[in-house]
């Protein structure tokens, strides 16, 4: 069908989702607000607080300040955060509690584009964001690169690949209870991806589970492009979290059929 | 069906529908075709499938087997333009308690793809006719049930639908706000909208359906115009006796000879009668005394309850 941008995964009708979150959220500014300021603070406390005390780390070939390290992590960081709100707090409501999307589904929409327009909506918040945090690195001289442009296009593979991954898993959300279990997901992956120290220091056999995590490969990534350093790797990250996005999509639409039009 | 079914102009078809979940049937290959402009009702205990039925006419779900047709498309190719075409009235209002009255009808105009500017009038027209135009900014969650319940069936409406599929429409409203609602389906139906109703109350089926279908475990067990159904399934006038003992099931053998049928409840006995005052005088005559009885003509109850049972189902 010529309205079918990939039939798996929706269609441009998807772009209503967009606008009926828009609407909602309308009233809603001062969420929008605090969005803005979460990963602001964590630059400020962590990188000014700790800059001095833990002076330089090596980042490819070069030694960097430590706030230049921590933050492309505190990015990445801040697109797993805002993931877990749109995609599972946010939808979660709608999927079970309110039952927005089985009036939704009575109309031209299908699940696939139920499952994308939150994609869109989550992705639209995270440029937002995105933008604004890049903007403060610069400003607080944490970019050592002009390239540093470029995290906004890698913070939202970053974002896509959580958003989609956690809309997935909102389905097996069974009611609020269950947001302990993300919390349990969310907090080591927080610790330990190599957001506040170099993964080297891991064990090798830690190291190697750690570069599995999804914050990791985009704090890697994110870390390579804001200091100018490119290497074939990233190439890996960046297609890592394209992978996941799109395999969690897939899932999530998949899902939504079950339990939306079994 | 007769003759005249065949050249009538057919909006929905299905046969030998059936949906399974996993090893369960939910609806065991049934068939029924709908007219355009007729109010078809689907009638059913919980559990009969209804629900199942309805999310499949609205190309919400697909048939796991035999073949629908809606305006003569297949939904399985088609789900997005029949859906466009199509009005659903859900169980829970399931409204956008976060947005105004207006911005309910408008929002959802949009998952239509119709432009802002034909929302905004079509908005002023269906509030007015669900008699919320002086509640049009109101947020949804101020709303009464009865005023939700319309502003659900206004947003139904937002696309034009030429089918509108009504899931329990009036449940849980007062007698006022079933009025209105009956009265406003009325006028949808004289403006040559389909409809499609299931609910749980027979006097709303009758009030409402050209013609009905009762289901009952997934198959559907009788179908026909309400009057028909009562006919076919029941007699005439129903007589109500109450003794005032607990020993009703003694009196079956005595009360037989008086009626066509005898039905013996534990608080009441009901006779199927063609005659009811007849029925009464022929009891009284054989020396039994009820403390109270009733005359009254059958209704669609007594079919329900004779083809789908007495008893709790959930």
């Amino acid at each position: 069908m010529a309205t079918r941008v990939l039939p798996a995964f929706g269609s441009r009708r998807s772009i209503h989702i967009f606008e009926r979150n828009f609407f909602a959220y309308r009233s809603q500014w001062l969420m929008f607000v605090s969005g803005f300021f979460e990963p602001l603070f964590y630059l400020l406390s962590i990188g000014i607080g700790l800059n001095h005390l833990v002076g330089t780390l090596p980042v490819g070939g070069q030694r960097v300040s430590y706030a230049t390290f921590v933050a492309p992590g505190m990015l990445a960081t801040s697109a797993m955060n805002g993931a877990v709100i749109d995609s599972i707090f946010n939808p979660f409501f709608r999927l079970k509690i309110s039952h927005t999307y089985d009036a939704v589904l009575s109309t031209p929409l299908d699940v696939t584009d139920v499952a994308l327009g939150e994609v869109w909506w989550a992705l639209s918040r995270a440029a937002l964001y995105a933008a604004s945090f890049i903007v403060c690195m610069v400003l607080l001289g944490d970019a050592t690169s002009w390239w540093v442009v470029l995290c906004w296009p890698g913070a939202l593979l970053a974002s896509l690949a959580f958003t989609c991954v956690g809309l997935a898993g909102c389905t097996y959300v069974r009611s609020w209870q269950d947001f302990d279990v993300v919390t349990l997901v969310q907090l080591p992956l927080f610790l330990f991806s190599g957001t506040f120290f170099p993964i080297t220091l891991y064990p090798r056999w830690l190291g190697a589970i750690v570069s599995v995590s999804p914050l990791y490969q985009a704090a890697a990534l994110l870390r390579g492009l804001a200091t100018g350093q490119f290497d074939a790797l990233m190439i890996l990250r960046a297609g890592y979290l394209v992978a996941l996005g799109l395999a969690g999509l897939w899932l999530a639409a998949r899902r939504f059929r079950a339990i939306l039009a079994p | 069906m007769t003759a005249q079914d065949g050249a009538r102009d057919i909006v929905l078809e299905a046969q030998g529908l059936v949906k399974r979940f996993g090893s369960f049937e939910a609806v065991r290959g049934v068939d029924f075709a709908i007219g355009r402009g007729e109010s078809f009702g689907f009638l059913g205990p919980n559990g009969a499938g209804k629900t199942s039925t309805m999310r499949m006419v609205s190309a919400v779900s697909q048939p796991t087997a035999g073949t629908l047709s809606i305006f003569g498309l297949d939904p399985r190719a088609h789900g997005p333009e029949i859906r466009g075409r199509i009005g659903v009235v859900p169980q829970d209002d399931s409204l956008e308690l976060e947005l105004s009255v207006r911005l309910n009808i408008e929002m959802y105009g949009r998952y239509f793809d119709l432009p802002r500017r034909v929302l905004r009038e079509r908005a002023d027209e269906l509030l007015e006719f669900a008699r919320l135009s002086e509640r049009a900014d109101s947020k949804v969650d101020d709303l009464s049930g009865g005023m939700k319940r319309r502003l659900t069936i206004a947003r139904a409406l937002v696309n034009r639908p030429e089918l509108l599929i009504l899931d329990e429409p009036t449940t849980g409203l007062d007698p006022q706000a079933r009025h209105l609602l009956w009265e406003r389906l009325y006028r949808l139906k004289r403006e040559g909208v389909t409809l499609i109703i299931t609910t749980h109350y027979m006097d709303e089926a009758e009030q409402l359906c050209d013609r009905l279908v009762v289901m009952d475990s997934g198959t559907i067990v009788a179908e026909g115009a309400p009057r028909e159904l009562i006919e076919r399934h029941s007699s005439r006038e129903v007589v109500e006796l109450r003794f005032g003992t607990d020993t009703h099931d003694e009196l079956h053998d005595a009360l037989a000879s008086h009626a066509e049928r005898v039905e013996v409840l534990p608080d009441r006995v009901l006779l199927y009668v063609d005659d009811g005052d007849d029925a009464l005088r022929g009891v009284h005559g054989a020396g039994l005394a009820p403390v109270s009885a009733l005359v009254r003509r059958s209704s669609l109850e007594d079919v329900f309850l004779r083809l789908t049972g007495r008893t709790l189902v959930d």
